[in-house]
């Protein structure tokens, strides 16, 4: 404890009460609540300065240039820009397949790791375990997973073709087929749900029980105190899960450049996918900083309207009021 | 009355008071529970089988699921075929330090967020925010020629030093952690005297330990199985982190595959450790609550 913060704490309330500590000296106090503040963020914007800022601005300086990565680049003005708004309409399919990808992932996933928290936030039998069983996929990554999901999604012989035959119906192709891959890469994708799933069970600790226990008592359902304590109090965490999802499934990369290549048919030509292509394989580095720019807008942008609209739905109990 | 902050069978649990409720939800839990931990088992024991088969096994159809012959000394091939040690030692290096910096590092900057009244507070966040949203494909070569400039190339500084400086997807999390603690605990805390640093340390962060262990394992889970990184900045065999060693099992003409299913098994085991000591602080709740309301 600082002492001199302590002896003006005291002398103030003594003098008038707690109200009074806020009315007097509210200059100094709020100078000092600013600098602590910015004290807090230096870091951040330390690093930012030192490893972040410098390379975005580089590449934003590159989406005006020509860039084979051999030559130096070559300043282009807005060509690549013009080009991949009027010329490539394969810029506008992929950002097509991935918001459709980002639609359903998202969503799903934020709905199944709240359900999975909220089971295993009971006091039930084989409770770690079960807590691991579920996490484990998560862990699994790199190649093996890679392998694994082809096996799964082989048509006919794999995995869910396999389980869907003993009911009776013909599986579809899974990522052979146009219209199933983006479907199974999202199915894919709740495999990871472990991730968010911790993040919800550390929020589930926050609530006061007094609250579910008054509700109980009031005679409320289980699913009443789901949707009218739990969700609401969690609301701040659901709202974490949305934007970094989000942000995360339209920067999909690594199944789509391991299983299909954007294929069949360019169906699962992600935009990560296809800036890739072009940086790395094309050697286009000037052309794919333009698409990641243009990728980071649209991001920007719904991150944005979330920020905005969020007001409605998540309810903050300790946020501060005054936005200076 | 107990004070436990999570939902309990009985009392103020999940599923109401009367036995019948409490029956039925708990069969649906145990229900749910199993079927889909069947099915999330699955990948995992098809991992296994593999880890256990000869390379003449493998991809045979219908899949064996139970090898014949069943070969554990595959798990002890694949450990003796790279520098096992080495490259655990390495990831251990990597993700303990980069771990620590950034639940310490991005707690400090989350409270300086949620909890300070500063102008511009709002827009620095969507800076911070910002920073996840470019591409990262697209950094990678600009962040190479910075680190090779500061002559941090083949050396495990690429993978630490900047963790230090907070990392965005856990100083929004923290920040949102922060957001459901009642201000009224840091007023009362100010007016029994306490620091501003008193607050962050002897309230907030008491209260956020769920938050922060979570912030460390999905961190240490992270940096454990980051390819990325070490594949760019290490060029060295004996700087290797273990995913990175674990390619090496994929070769050009012929890919190990029982092989890398074992040591990617064994490679597994410290982070589900991590989880399993994580977990334990999901079933504390925060008691503080139990004085607080009205």
């Amino acid at each position: 404890m600082h002492p001199v913060s302590k002896a003006e704490a005291v002398s103030a309330v003594q003098r008038s009460g707690p109200a009074a500590l806020t009315r007097r000296g509210k200059g100094g106090m709020r100078r000092a609540e600013a600098l602590a503040g910015m004290l807090c963020v230096a870091p951040w914007a330390l690093g930012f300065l030192l490893f972040t800022g410098g390379p975005m601005l580089f590449s934003l300086v590159l989406s005006f240039t020509r860039w084979n990565l051999l030559s130096p680049p070559k300043w282009v003005g807005l060509s690549n820009f013009q080009t991949l708004f009027v010329k490539d309409p394969l810029v506008w399919h992929s950002l097509l397949v991935t918001t459709l990808y980002a639609v359903l992932a998202v969503p799903l996933a934020v709905a199944l790791g709240l359900l999975l928290a909220v089971l295993l936030n009971q006091r039930i039998r084989f409770l770690s375990f079960f807590r691991m069983l579920f996490y484990l996929p998560s862990v699994v990554s790199g190649v093996p997973v890679a392998l694994l999901w082809s096996w799964i999604f082989s048509p006919n012989v794999g995995l869910l073709d396999g389980l869907l035959g003993l009911v009776g119906i013909r599986g579809p192709a899974w990522l052979f087929d146009p219209h199933t891959v983006i479907i199974a890469f999202v199915i894919m994708s709740l495999w990871g749900v472990g991730g968010s799933m911790v993040i919800y069970l550390a929020s589930l600790q926050g609530i006061p029980p007094h609250l579910l226990e008054a509700a109980t008592i009031d005679g409320a359902s289980a699913w009443r105190r789901l949707v009218h304590i739990t969700v609401p109090l969690l609301t701040p965490i659901i709202f974490f899960n949305l934007v970094t999802g989000i942000i995360g499934a339209l920067q999909m990369f690594v199944p789509a450049y391991v299983m299909t290549q954007g294929g069949p048919n360019n169906a699962s030509l992600m935009f990560m996918l296809y800036l890739f292509e072009n940086a790395f394989q094309y050697f286009r580095m000037g052309y794919a900083s333009a698409l990641a720019w243009v990728l980071f807008l649209y991001v920007a942008v719904l991150t944005f309207l979330l920020f905005r609209f969020s007001g409605r739905w998540v309810y903050y109990e300790g946020m501060l009021k005054s936005d200076n | 009355m107990e004070a436990h902050g999570y939902a309990r069978p009985g009392g103020g649990g999940l599923w109401g008071r009367r036995p019948v409720q409490r029956a039925i939800g708990l069969s649906l839990t145990y229900a749910v529970l199993t079927v889909g931990g069947c099915i999330v088992l699955l990948p995992a024991l098809w991992m296994l089988s593999t880890a256990l088969k000869t390379s003449s096994q493998i991809f045979t159809v219908p899949i064996e699921w139970l090898p014949r012959p069943v070969v554990p000394g595959n798990f002890l091939t694949a450990l003796r075929m790279i520098p096992f040690g080495t490259y655990f030692l390495n990831s251990t290096i990597v993700t303990v330090l980069a771990t620590t910096g950034t639940v310490v590092s991005s707690s400090i900057v989350a409270y300086g967020f949620a909890r300070l009244r500063w102008r511009g507070r709002n827009a620095v966040f969507y800076c911070v925010l910002a920073t996840l949203m470019l591409p990262a494909h697209i950094m990678l070569i600009p962040k190479f020629i910075l680190f090779r400039y500061l002559h941090w190339i083949n050396t495990l500084l690429p993978l630490i030093v900047p963790l230090w400086f907070g990392t965005p997807f856990a100083i929004f999390l923290l920040r949102q952690f922060y957001t459901t603690i009642p201000l009224e605990l840091d007023e009362a805390a100010r007016i029994d005297g306490c620091s501003r640093l008193g607050v962050w340390w002897r309230v907030s962060v008491p209260l956020l330990q769920p938050a922060l262990v979570t912030v460390a394992l999905l961190s240490f889970h992270a940096h454990w199985n980051d390819l990325i990184d070490p594949l760019i900045y290490l060029h060295s065999n004996r700087l290797y982190t273990l995913s990175l060693g674990l390619l090496s099992f994929k070769g050009e003409y012929n890919t190990y595959w029982n092989y890398l299913m074992a040591a990617s098994l064994v490679a597994m085991l410290p982070v589900l450790l991590v989880f399993y000591v994580i977990q334990k602080y999901f079933l504390k709740g925060i008691q503080l609550f139990a004085g607080l309301s009205g």
